[in-house]
This record gives structure tokens, C-alpha cells and sequence, in this order.
């Protein structure tokens, strides 16, 4: 069980109009496992990530190909039912982006969706999930009140807690925590590394120190381009690319 | 050097004349229909329906108008916004933002946005003779609800095109289809913008009378039935003009000073209310 | 797993119909320009039959009973009105559009914006009432005394004034969109050479701003012509060819809603009126489209 791939990329391609965006992608994210995708700005990060879900297709003027596969089904196949697919995967967005609800609906939101409407299993789930994403103490007595009253760490917190309700398996984080202050970012990670015996988690950053802290698995993009991948330890004390080289040191320094 | 200077300064100054000048035409209108509205405002010409004689001075009031206009401007609103609120979601939610369709169909709502609502009375009056409907207030509703549409379906859209895309891929990534993300995230989250244009589209029905000239018919009694003619408050200004009496055109002028102040209460309640529902929106 | 996945399946099955629905009425919607100038052409068509279209078009012969229908004096008294509210309304909304748009502080400017807004909600009649109470006993008492001509004040002059009043909120609004178009960093770069502000909007802003403000321009004329009670009223509404600004004419609106009581009684009538109609849509929906075309492209250009 120890290395199986919960995701596996198999030769991927993005286009955006003439832009080659992802070029010939391969790679494997470990199971229960948090995995980095690091890498400079606009070299890819992002793209890859919601490639992982199919929120790609919302783009204006997007091509894919290639395969991306989730526990041995390809998503990118055009059979695949994407709302199926999503709720296998938790996102996280660079800015918390609450529902227009309370704070209670927009945990519940999901598991409604999905066909839950007991009150009761509602209120269990919700009070679990926002235990799990360690906002609970926090919020318990004003459930009702909008989301946006939250402050940004809060409604980050939330926004996990949102996707944890629907019970995926995956989580994947855009630069989860940019826009956060220390303290925030601080309790987003310590979630993180609290849930990773549950769940695989898939998170894109360019804090280089944030990767050390927190990756078991390491992904570096450059241009478009795999560079490497590998184990974290091996990453960062043992890189076996020039570029990479390059890209620690210079980031260190 | 000098020169230079002068041409500034005249064009200043007419600039701000110009827009004095357009501003105190609207303090004007609205100035001018009070002082001449007011005398003649009273409790009865609110409450009542004209009575026998009431064109050529005799008692009653213009509840007939008010209620026929409110009952038809609601009716094309509600009507309208079946029409208006899918179209708004499937262009900004269904369609890719890139589509032809979309520009397409965004230009075709802005040119019949710009067809004269006489033009619509016309329109909705030979689908009336094809359907072999008399003048009546269904009759008016359609041709009300065929005019706004255009200006819903615009407002609409441009409300509902500043929903973060985020906040729909927050709810696409929790396994959301496309209509439950319209239905309940994009909807709510643009729901002041939307009620704001639900409104001023309101206000823009009451206020029409081209429109219903040849379709809503006119009647001195309050509508009971959607087939019945209804009386609406710009006709009934019109013709209490077109009488001759001083006291039948002094409630004309007390009318117009009724159908501008219920315009002006929507439009505030137009912005007041948006502002009161943003209590969800997520900023 | 397995149970869960029949569940998104119905759930998906809504998610299109719900789409087909929707895209239905769009297409629906859409369309409706085009059935409305089907359903005119076609309610159009007996008399246009009845007579060549150059001579409904252009004789002044408007005699519904004998069966003439010569639509020249409307016509031209479209024209009329719609003319003298465009000289008066373009220069005062362009003079305040630049104000706005490049001098008014933010604060001047969001006062002035919410009152202008009120201005386009006023209905029409309530600007014929208004037409009748001030415009036209000015005409009468002052105007015309002043030329030493008689006229009763219901005019054309006074339509145009009471027109150019109602399109204010239309080109002011377009305009300002068009400024606002115009990127910051060529109004500095003007500005860093040491033009005057006024310099900078004569030769930088309005050249640049030209299409557009000439769309907003001929969204406002668009709008002088179909509008119909207000022009109605203070217009006198008499069948002729107009010499003068201060002579009474008859603008298609005001003809199509005046006479909807008679159409049905008089053969061919409706089909004339309804061919009236016909004729304010077409020119309409030519204004529009044009303007909407160049309006597209500014839009484009500064995205
Ligand atoms: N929706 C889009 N349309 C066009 N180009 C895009 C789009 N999204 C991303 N790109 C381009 O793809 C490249 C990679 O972007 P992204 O994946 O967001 O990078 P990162 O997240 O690493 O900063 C960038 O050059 C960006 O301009
Ligand atoms: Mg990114």
C-alpha cells in the first residue's frame, strides 16, 4: 500500500488558444501523502491542479489531452461524469471564496446537493467536518450568520471544512494559504498535516519553505515542464536536475 | 500661452452650465408637476373610482388607474422575469464566456432593447387579433412584459457576469452541476443586482403608456379578470387632459404628481433594498 | 460507490433539460426582433400591395378614407422633431459628459449620476404634461412673438425641446461608458507633454472616444424616434409638411397611437399604421445595430 498512486498523469497537454501551457505531463501523486507543485508564476501550477478535477473545462478556449488518472479511470475521457469526479476532490482555492450563505449552508451545501435532507445527519455532519477543519470552537454559536463575517483565515477554514463535507478523497489546495496571515497559514498547515493520514492531499505553492515543511512528495514545474519528482528528502537534499539546483538555491539565498 | 488658458476656461464654464442645465430640467419637471399636481391631490383621488360624470368634473378619483396599472406592470414583471432570469444564468453560466452565441445573443437583446415601446404596443396588438384576444389587462401584460424583457435580460446579465467565476468553481469543485450552481450560488449571489433591475423594470411598466394604448383597452372599473380591460395611470392622464374643464386637467396634473412619486418611490426602494440584501453576498 | 453513482445520474439528467429549457428561451428571446418584423411585414402587406412603396413613401396624400396613404408629412415630421432635439441635446450632453468624465470630482459625480438615472425613469407622459404646463405657453407667449409669427405653441420646437430632454440619460450614459473606455495612461501621457486638460480631451480623449461617442449619439436619435406620448402632446399633430421649427407636425408615434380607435374600421387602415410601425423598426433596429457594432469594438479594445 505504501507507494500506491492515487493520481497518475499520463502524457498531458494544455493549450490555451496557441499557448502551450502544460507540455507532455507525467507523473504520479502518492496516496495519503501531502504532494507540492512548486515552481515560479505562470509556469503551469494552477492549470495542472484543476486539470486534476476537470475545472479546466470552464476555460475560455482550452484544450486538453493526455490522460489524468484517478483510482484507474481516466477523467479526461469524455464519458466521465465530472460531478462524480469533483466530489472525489476537495479544492482550495488562493482566496477563500465562501458560498452567498451561512455559514452552516455552506457546509451543508455539498451533502445537500448530493441528496442528504435530514436535519439531523445535517447538523452532524456539519459540526464534524468544521471540527475536522478546526473551526468548530470558533463558530459553533453563530451557525446562521453569513459567511462573510468571517475573517479570511476563518473562511479558509471553512472553505475546507465545505469540502471536506462531501467525503472526498483528495484534497487540492492553490496556493491555499497566500493569502493569509502567518497565524492563519500556520493553522491551515498543522489541518493539513492533522488530515493527511486520510485523505491524499495535492497542494500548489511557491513558498519554497512551505514545501520543505510540509511535502512528503515533490513536484517542480518549470515553463510548462516537468523538471522533477520525487520524495521530499530526496527533492530538496539530493536534486538530481541542474535546475532544480538553481531553483533551491536561488529561492534560499 | 495665454490662449490656452482662455479655451480652458470658457469650456469649463460651459460644461458646468451644460450640466446645470440638465440637471435643473429634471428639477424642473418634477417642480412644475408638484406645484401643479398638489392643489388638486386629495385623499378621494386615491381611494376612488371615478364616478358618473367624473371627465366632466364630478366626484370620484383614479383608483381604477392605479390599481389597473399596478396589477399590470406586476403581472408583465413577474411575467417577464420567467422569460429573463434563464436567459441571464444559461448565457453566463452554460455558455463558455467565449461563445459566439453569447455576443450574438447579447446583441440581439441590446437592439430590441432600443425598439420604441410603441412599436411593442403594435406588435403586441396584432398577436392579440391572432389570438383573438380583445383589449384587456392579459392583453396589456404581454405587451409590458415583451417590452421589458430586453432591459431584464441586459441588466440581468450584467449582474450575474461579475459572479466570481471562483465562486462557481467553489461549487462545480464540490460536484454541483451546472444548474444547481445557477440555482442556488449565482442566483444568490446576484440577487440585489437582480431585484434592483426587477424594480426599475417595474417602474419602467407603470410608467408606459404606448405600450398599452392599443392593448390594455380602458375602463372606469377596477380589472376583476385577466380578459377584462384595465385602466392604467398614463392613460388616464392623458385623457383627463384631453378634457376641456379645468377641474378634469387640474386631477390630471394631481395624477401625473401620483405616477411620479410612485416612480421615484421605486426607484430609492430600488437602491435601498439592494442594499439590504447583501447580507449573503460574499464580497 | 456503485449506489452513489446512480444518483448523479438523475440529478445530471436535470442539469440538461434544465440547459435545453434555458436554451430554448434564449434562442426564443433572441428571436423575437426578427418575428416582430415578421409580424408587421406581414399585417403590412395589404397595403402595401394596394400602392407602390415609393408613393406611400413619399406622397402627401393622407387620405385614409379614399384609400391614400402617403406617409411624407410624418415622415418628415419624424425628422423634424428628431433633429431639433439632437442639436439640442448632443452639445449639452457631450459638454456634460466630458465634465463628468474628466473634470467633476468623484463626489460631484456621484451625485450627478443617480439624478440622471432618475431623469431616464420619469415616464413619458408625465414629460408631455410638463411639455404642455411649460414648453409650449413659452413657445407661444415668447418664441413666437419674438419672431413675429403666430403659433399656438404646440410645435415642433417644442416636441424637440421636450425629446432632447428625454434623451439626455441615453447619451450621457453611452458617452460617459466611451470616456471611461479610454485608457488613463494616454490622458497622462498627453497631460506629461504639457497639454492642458482641455487640450488633452479635444485632442486625445475625443479623438479617441469618436466612434463611440458618435454611436451614443445615434442611440440617442434611435430613441428621438420612436418615442411617442410625450412628443404627442405637445407636438399639434397636424398631417402637413412642416416649413419651420415653429410650425405643428405629425410623427409616425404620435400617428399609430392616435389613431388605434379608427384603425379597425377603415379598410387598410391598420395595415397602414401597422406598416407605420414597421417602418420606426426597421430604421430603429438599422441605428441600433450600427451603433451596437462600433460600441462592440470599443469594448473589445480596452479588454
Ligand atoms: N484561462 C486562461 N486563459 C488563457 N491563458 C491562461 C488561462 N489560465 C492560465 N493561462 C496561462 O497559462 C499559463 C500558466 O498559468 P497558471 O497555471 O495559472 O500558472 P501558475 O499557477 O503556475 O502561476 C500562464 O502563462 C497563463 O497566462
Ligand atoms: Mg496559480
Amino acid at each position: 500500500m505504501e507507494n500506491r498512486a492515487h493520481i497518475r498523469v499520463e502524457g498531458l497537454n494544455v493549450h490555451f488558444g496557441s499557448e502551450h501551457v502544460l507540455k507532455d505531463i507525467s507523473l504520479s501523486i502518492p496516496d495519503r501523502k501531502i504532494t507540492a507543485i512548486i515552481g515560479p508564476s505562470g509556469c503551469g501550477k494552477t492549470t495542472l491542479l484543476r486539470s486534476f478535477n476537470r475545472l479546466i473545462d470552464s476555460s475560455e478556449g482550452v484544450r486538453v489531452s493526455g490522460r489524468v488518472m484517478v483510482d484507474d479511470e481516466n477523467i479526461l475521457d469524455a464519458r466521465a461524469e465530472v460531478t462524480h469526479i469533483r466530489r472525489k476532490m476537495g479544492l482550495l482555492l488562493q482566496r477563500p471564496y465562501p458560498l452567498p450563505m451561512s455559514i452552516y449552508d455552506n457546509v451543508a451545501y455539498g451533502p445537500r446537493i448530493h441528496g442528504i435532507r435530514d436535519r439531523r445527519r445535517l447538523d452532524e455532519i456539519v459540526e464534524r467536518f468544521l471540527s475536522k477543519a478546526s473551526l468548530w470552537d470558533e463558530v459553533r454559536q453563530r451557525l446562521s450568520q453569513p459567511a462573510s463575517v468571517l475573517s479570511l483565515g476563518q473562511q479558509q477554514r471553512l472553505c475546507l471544512a465545505r469540502g471536506l463535507a462531501v467525503e472526498p478523497e483528495i484534497i487540492l489546495g492553490d496556493e491555499p494559504t497566500s493569502a493569509l496571515d502567518p497565524q492563519s497559514s500556520q493553522r491551515i498547515e498543522q489541518t493539513f498535516t492533522e488530515l493527511k493520514s486520510d485523505y491524499t492531499i495535492v497542494i500548489v505553492t511557491h513558498i519554497l519553505r512551505q514545501a520543505r515543511r510540509l511535502a512528503d512528495h515533490v513536484i517542480f514545474l518549470y515553463l510548462g515542464e516537468l523538471i522533477e519528482q520525487g520524495p521530499a528528502w530526496d527533492f530538496f537534499n539530493n536534486p538530481k536536475q541542474p535546475m532544480t539546483r538553481e531553483y533551491i538555491k536561488g529561492l534560499i539565498s | 500661452m495665454d490662449r490656452r488658458k482662455v479655451e480652458e476656461g470658457i469650456f469649463r464654464v460651459l460644461m458646468v452650465l451644460a450640466t446645470g442645465l440638465i440637471l435643473s430640467s429634471l428639477v424642473m419637471i418634477l417642480l412644475t408637476v408638484l406645484v401643479k399636481g398638489l392643489p388638486y391631490l386629495s385623499l378621494e383621488m386615491v381611494t376612488q373610482t371615478p364616478r358618473g360624470g367624473y371627465y366632466l368634473g364630478k366626484g370620484g378619483g383614479i383608483l381604477n388607474a392605479i390599481i389597473g396599472s399596478l396589477y399590470l406592470a406586476g403581472g408583465a414583471t413577474l411575467l417577464a422575469i420567467l422569460f429573463s432570469l434563464p436567459v441571464a444564468l444559461y448565457l453566463n453560466v452554460y455558455s463558455r464566456p467565449d461563445a459566439r452565441f453569447v455576443s450574438v445573443c447579447r446583441l440581439a437583446f441590446d437592439v430590441l432593447n432600443g425598439v420604441p415601446s410603441i412599436v411593442f404596443g403594435a406588435f403586441g396588438f396584432t398577436l392579440m387579433i391572432y389570438f383573438g384576444l380583445r383589449a384587456s389587462l392579459l392583453g396589456g401584460i404581454i405587451a409590458i412584459a415583451l417590452l421589458i424583457l430586453p432591459m431584464l435580460i441586459r441588466a440581468m446579465d450584467e449582474v450575474i457576469r461579475l459572479v466570481p467565476r471562483e465562486l462557481m468553481d467553489a461549487s462545480y469543485a464540490l460536484g454541483a452541476t451546472r444548474w444547481e450552481t445557477a440555482l442556488r450560488v449565482v442566483t444568490r449571489q446576484a440577487l440585489p443586482g437582480i431585484l434592483t433591475a426587477v424594480l426599475i423594470a417595474f417602474g419602467r411598466g407603470i410608467g408606459d403608456a404606448a405600450a398599452v394604448i392599443f392593448t390594455a383597452g380602458f375602463t372606469d372599473a377596477v380589472p376583476t379578470s385577466l380578459l377584462r380591460p384595465a385602466a392604467t395611470l398614463p392613460l388616464a392622464i392623458f385623457f383627463q387632459l384631453g378634457v376641456p374643464v379645468p377641474e378634469v386637467q387640474g386631477r390630471a396634473y394631481a395624477s401625473a404628481l401620483i405616477l411620479t412619486l410612485l416612480i421615484l418611490i421605486i426607484s430609492v426602494a430600488a437602491r435601498r433594498l439592494s442594499r439590504r440584501l447583501t447580507r449573503h453576498v460574499v464580497k | 460507490m456503485k449506489r452513489l453513482k446512480l444518483f448523479p445520474i438523475s440529478r445530471r439528467a436535470k442539469d440538461l433539460l434544465a440547459g435545453k429549457l434555458m436554451l430554448l428561451l434564449t434562442i426564443l428571446a433572441a428571436l423575437l426582433v426578427l418575428l416582430m418584423v415578421a409580424g408587421l411585414y406581414l399585417k403590412s402587406r395589404p397595403v402595401l400591395a394596394s400602392q407602390p412603396l415609393a408613393e406611400l413613401l413619399f406622397s402627401t396624400k393622407w387620405r385614409p378614407f379614399r384609400g391614400q396613404f402617403g406617409f411624407f408629412p410624418f415622415i418628415m415630421g419624424t425628422l423634424w422633431v428628431t433633429g431639433v432635439a439632437v442639436l439640442i441635446a448632443v452639445p449639452l450632453c457631450l459638454l456634460t459628459a466630458i465634465y463628468l468624465s474628466e473634470y467633476a470630482p468623484a463626489r460631484v459625480r456621484e451625485w450627478v449620476k443617480p439624478l440622471i438615472d432618475i431623469l431616464a425613469g420619469i415616464p413619458s407622459v408625465v414629460f408631455g404634461v410638463w411639455g404642455m404646463l411649460v414648453v409650449v405657453p413659452f413657445i407661444k407667449d415668447s418664441v413666437a412673438p419674438f419672431f413675429k409669427v403666430f403659433s399656438t405653441g404646440y410645435s415642433i420646437l417644442a416636441g424637440g425641446i421636450v425629446l432632447a430632454i428625454m434623451i439626455f440619460p441615453v447619451i450621457i450614459h453611452v458617452a460617459l461608458e466611451v470616456f471611461r473606455a479610454v485608457p488613463q495612461e494616454v490622458r497622462e501621457a498627453s497631460l506629461a507633454v504639457g497639454a492642458t486638460r482641455w487640450q488633452t480631451v479635444k485632442h486625445v480623449v475625443l479623438r479617441k472616444a469618436l466612434p463611440g461617442v458618435a454611436a451614443a449619439i445615434v442611440l440617442g436619435i434611435a430613441r428621438a424616434f420612436g418615442e411617442t406620448m410625450a412628443v404627442l402632446m405637445v407636438v399639434g399633430n397636424v398631417a402637413k409638411v412642416p416649413g419651420n421649427v415653429l410650425d405643428p407636425a405629425y410623427p409616425l408615434p404620435a400617428l399609430i397611437a392616435n389613431n388605434y380607435g379608427e384603425m379597425l374600421s377603415i379598410p387598410l387602415y391598420d395595415s397602414a399604421l401597422m406598416l407605420a410601425a414597421l417602418i420606426l423598426l426597421l430604421v430603429i433596429l438599422l441605428f441600433n445595430l450600427l451603433s451596437r457594432a462600433v460600441l462592440a469594438r470599443v469594448e473589445r479594445s480596452i479588454r
